[in-house]
């Protein structure tokens, strides 16, 4: 629901006819429509092809509203919404030389664990940026030049630290990080632990039925 | 004792909290840390904006400590650095080449025509291809680099007179007394 909803009601391609028809239909056909919209985004993802806006465009009917109308017409804009809403914000439109489909993939794969350093909470597929197309051009160059994917991250991290991977390495500066949970985690276990020996060792009921540990 | 545990545990977290909120106040958390401090800057030859037909490269700047300070005319925040390395670039010690980034030529050089130059030299960028291997990721940033091309110094964001008084010149001090 988050991912889709901001973008399409900031997106201005609404058919002004259909407005009204379209918004006042409630949660339940934007909820499928979401549905519809995420699972095109699935698609579009896993298989990078770049077409043109689907040219689907809701018919007005002259006359006869009922309400199952109504919500036909609703869900082909909002269908119409989802789509135009997700080609815009599509993966940043770029087209690369590339020699073949693996190779695009395996682009899109590379760049989408990189961190676009501007907008920093979005990847270098994704991002618009200017700087992150640079990036992705020289991400490309790289692999034309044959290098393979762990030196192409090499070559950022040299320039641009850790910061520039996704997921970050396994080190010393980023155990805790890794390894702080569990730690936790661990602790939580051997207080509950202790906790439950005590009371066993003390004969007492697991819940205290009437002393002053209110809390 | 055991009463006090949740008391404990809060004044745990409490801390904790705090301690998040004085960390993030005091650092940048968007700040890439550049990897190349310490390292032999990237060899690079780019024109200079005044006489396209010449290039300064590291080469040709080896010997003596310089700065280089990205700028772009369409950058923002380099417009709020700039009254400050108009007063300021001089006194530095050391040279300070302009590294007009991913910018027109002509954009740059009206804008430095109406801001004024504070730069000893001016070298272009403008597919930013070099400021890759630098590291650069925005404007404006500084680098010092060393007599030996070595990269001591870098600066994210815009110089203000405290970074300058703080940070700066102690760097370009203890270079200076490396020198022979």
């Amino acid at each position: 629901m988050s991912v889709a909803q901001p973008s399409m009601g900031s997106r201005p391609t609404t058919p002004s006819s259909r407005r009204g028809e379209g918004w006042g239909e409630g949660a339940s056909l934007r909820s499928l429509s979401n549905l519809v919209q995420r699972s095109i985004h699935t698609a579009r993802r896993s298989d990078m092809v770049h077409s043109e806006p689907c040219p689907i465009t809701p018919t007005r009917s002259p006359k006869g509203r009922g309400s199952k109308r109504l919500k036909l017409i609703g869900f082909i804009v909002m269908l119409t919404l989802a789509l135009a809403a997700n080609l815009a914000s599509a993966q940043a439109i770029d087209p690369l030389p590339f020699r073949d489909h693996a190779e695009e993939l395996r682009f899109q794969h590379l760049t989408s664990e990189l961190r676009c350093l501007v907008c920093q909470d979005e990847n270098l597929a994704d991002s618009n940026a200017d700087f992150a197309r640079d990036l992705r051009h020289k991400v490309f160059e790289l692999m034309q030049e044959g290098k393979s994917d762990a030196e192409i991250k090499q070559y950022l991290v040299d320039r641009y630290s850790d910061f520039v991977l996704y997921d970050p390495p396994v080190n010393p500066r980023t155990w805790l990080l890794w390894f702080g949970p569990l730690l936790i985690l661990v602790a939580g276990g051997v207080v509950v632990a202790s906790t439950i020996r005590k009371r066993a060792r003390a004969g007492t009921p697991a819940a205290p039925t009437e002393n002053g540990d209110d809390w | 004792m055991s009463r006090m545990l949740p008391f404990f545990a809060f004044v745990l977290l409490a801390a904790l909290l705090g301690f998040g909120i004085w960390w993030n106040s005091a650092h940048d958390p968007t700040a890439v840390p550049s990897p190349l401090i310490n390292k032999p800057a990237p060899a690079f030859a780019l024109p200079r904006l005044d006489e396209p037909a010449q290039t300064v490269s590291k080469a040709s700047m080896l010997g003596k400590p310089y700065l280089v300070n990205v700028f772009a005319s369409w950058c923002f925040a380099c417009g709020e650095e700039h009254p400050v390395l108009m007063t300021e670039a001089k006194n530095l010690g050391v040279p300070v080449i302009g590294y007009d980034y991913k910018d027109d030529p002509n954009d740059a050089r009206t804008w430095l025509a109406q801001h004024g130059n504070p730069y000893d030299t001016v070298i272009a960028d403008p597919s930013g291809r070099t400021a890759i291997d630098f590291g650069v990721y925005g404007a404006p940033e500084t680098f010092l680099i060393d007599g030996k091309g070595v990269i001591r110094y870098k600066r994210i964001g815009p110089l203000t007179p405290e970074v300058i008084a703080q940070q700066l010149e102690p760097a370009i001090q203890a270079l200076q007394k490396e020198m022979p």
